[in-house]
């Protein structure tokens, strides 16, 4: 494939804080229809690569390139507007609202109602919102949690109920940071068809520790260590490259 | 019996104001997460501004009309200029949550000494648009007024407008979200400063309608060194505070108990404890229930 037919292109990003450089060089795409894996070791950079691309983080420089077209990095805001939509690692739901209204509010981009129209009651806007809402949250079978607060929900729900809000955005490019993450096997089943799934209406940025999920739902992989890519190219490709298995195993790759 | 239904009247009417003054706060509260002190310098300032409409145009309504847009406008050009400016200066750790707080108490101090400079030695007054006497009924003469009327319905109106656009509109939802965690929202595509910002717009033209509303209630006389306005932030605060900070019912019911509860120790009991009383009320619900007297709910709530 060409450069111009990826939808996400980064270019030699580096990110530091202070003096600690978390990220030196690091580039990566990301085609239509695709999943990409980034994996390495705990503090490998791969919540700061998604940081940077979320404007969470400063690059301190590197090039973005979306559509084939160079673009300055978002501010965290445009994000949903840019069709870009992540999820935390730490889920990250709003505990005091709705699971139904936390969903809502990844819709916020398709509100237009304003303080007069809204004021007299018309809130048509509203119902469409609902009505997405429900949509998404029926692509991960989580319909019957609408109406709780989502600070009683169980964990597993809190993480379906993140990537319903992440898919209401309808977002091109969806980042879904550890989805795995604190799961049970059941649940880590569950998750793993949820992405096949997923596939089908947008490419995926995908951080994730089991390798199992990883190889099941990855097209390419990058692998981080020490804020470089030390590998990158076809899941079963990098899996078999020395310098990964002893990135893990944490012996010099000579 | 006309003595008791006398004093529920006068504690609705004051409680109708401080519930607006209650509402203000919450609104900053909610969106911003700062105490404003401020408040109390912003609803002066709308209300002089209030009296210079109702010389220019002679019409009382479109001077409150007005003066909510100003008092709106003021509030968001303190934190789009200056609250921003803090918070990025201030950053994180101890100083940004105290800093702030401090700044709308300097800023309070700011707007009235301004005021003073302008104004200053020329108190003014503002006349009741409507018939400041009570209502007749049996011979007896009611605390209640067509003025005081007005200003329960306008609270009311008010509360209207503003429930509908938190309860009904992604905005409500918007503003809840950035309250919670600004950086999430952020990532959900919400702009959360200007969130903050109308937050303190809203709640500057609640104040600046408290304040056009209970000038004429009160002495009528508007002065920058004024107590009654000293009085409404104080109360407004206790109100809020009852009510739980967070809510607007909350903010109403606050005002309503707070209201009642002072009027009923002024006909009753002596003028003398109204101060003890309204502070021992604030202290209680913070000893017993700190988070105050609506209950949390979920949801998006007005």
């Amino acid at each position: 494939m060409t450069p111009s037919s990826a939808l996400l292109e980064i270019k030699s990003l580096s990110v530091h804080f202070g003096g600690l450089k978390a990220l030196r060089d690091v580039y990566l795409d990301l085609h239509p229809s695709e999943v990409v894996g980034i994996i390495g070791p705990n503090g490998a950079g791969k919540t700061t690569l998604f940081n940077a691309l979320c404007g969470l983080a400063v690059p301190a420089h590197g090039e973005l390139f979306l559509n084939g077209s160079a673009h300055k990095w978002p501010n965290a805001h445009e994000l949903a507007k840019l069709g870009i939509a992540r999820t935390l690692q730490g889920v990250g739901l709003f505990g005091d609202l709705t699971v139904l209204e936390n969903v809502m509010i990844g819709a916020h981009k398709f509100a237009h109602t304003g303080f007069v129209s809204a004021a007299f009651g018309r809130n048509k806007d509203e119902n469409k919102l609902r009505e997405r809402a429900m949509l998404a949250l029926e692509r991960v079978y989580a319909t019957r949690l609408a109406n709780r607060r989502a600070d009683t929900l169980s964990y597993p729900d809190t993480k379906r109920v993140a990537i319903a809000r992440a898919l209401v955005s309808e977002p091109k490019i969806l980042m879904l940071d550890e989805p795995a993450g604190g799961l049970g096997e059941e649940d880590i089943a569950w998750m793993n068809s949820l992405i096949h799934n997923l596939k089908a209406h947008s490419s995926i940025l995908l951080v994730e520790h089991h390798m199992d999920v990883i190889m099941s739902v990855c097209d390419r992989l990058y692998v981080l260590n020490f804020g470089q890519v030390i590998s990158s190219g076809a899941a079963e490709m990098v899996r078999r490259d020395p310098a990964v298995i002893a990135a893990y195993l944490g012996v010099s790759a000579t | 019996m006309y003595q008791l239904i006398n004093t529920v009247l006068i504690g609705i009417t004051s409680g109708a104001i401080y519930s607006l003054m209650a509402i203000a706060l919450v609104l900053v509260w909610r969106s911003a997460r700062v105490v404003n002190f401020a408040q109390a310098g912003q609803a002066l300032l709308s209300t002089y501004i209030g009296y210079e409409f109702i010389q220019k145009f002679h019409s009382f309504w479109v001077a409150l009309f007005l003066s909510m847009l100003v008092g709106a406008a003021v509030g968001a050009i303190i934190d789009s200029s200056f609250m921003r400016i803090l918070f990025r200066r201030a950053g994180h750790g101890p100083i940004a949550n105290v800093a702030p707080i401090i700044a709308t108490l300097g800023l309070l101090g700011l707007i009235r000494a301004l005021l003073g400079l302008v104004v200053g030695g020329k108190d003014v007054r503002i006349n009741p648009p409507v018939s400041n006497v009570g209502y007749t009924v049996a011979g007896h003469t009611m605390a209640f007024s067509p003025l005081q009327l007005v200003i329960v319905i306008s609270v009311l109106l008010l509360m209207l407008v503003l429930s509908l656009i938190f309860q009904r509109t992604n905005v409500g939802l918007a503003l809840r979200a950035s309250a919670y965690s600004p950086e999430i929202a952020r990532l959900a595509g919400v702009r959360v400063d200007g969130m903050r910002t109308l937050g303190w717009a809203l709640a500057g033209a609640a104040g600046a309608a408290a304040g056009l509303l209970q000038t004429p209630n009160g002495t009528g006389v508007l002065s920058p060194d004024s107590l009654e306005f000293s009085l409404l932030l104080v109360f407004g605060f206790i109100a809020a505070v009852i009510g739980g900070l967070e809510s607007l019912v909350g903010a109403v019911v606050g005002g309503m108990v707070l209201g009642l509860v002072l009027a009923f120790v002024l006909t009753y009991v002596s003028g003398s404890v109204v101060f003890i009383t309204a502070f021992g009320l604030l202290i209680a619900v913070l000893l017993v229930k700190p988070t105050g007297l609506v209950g949390k709910r979920g949801g998006r709530r007005a």
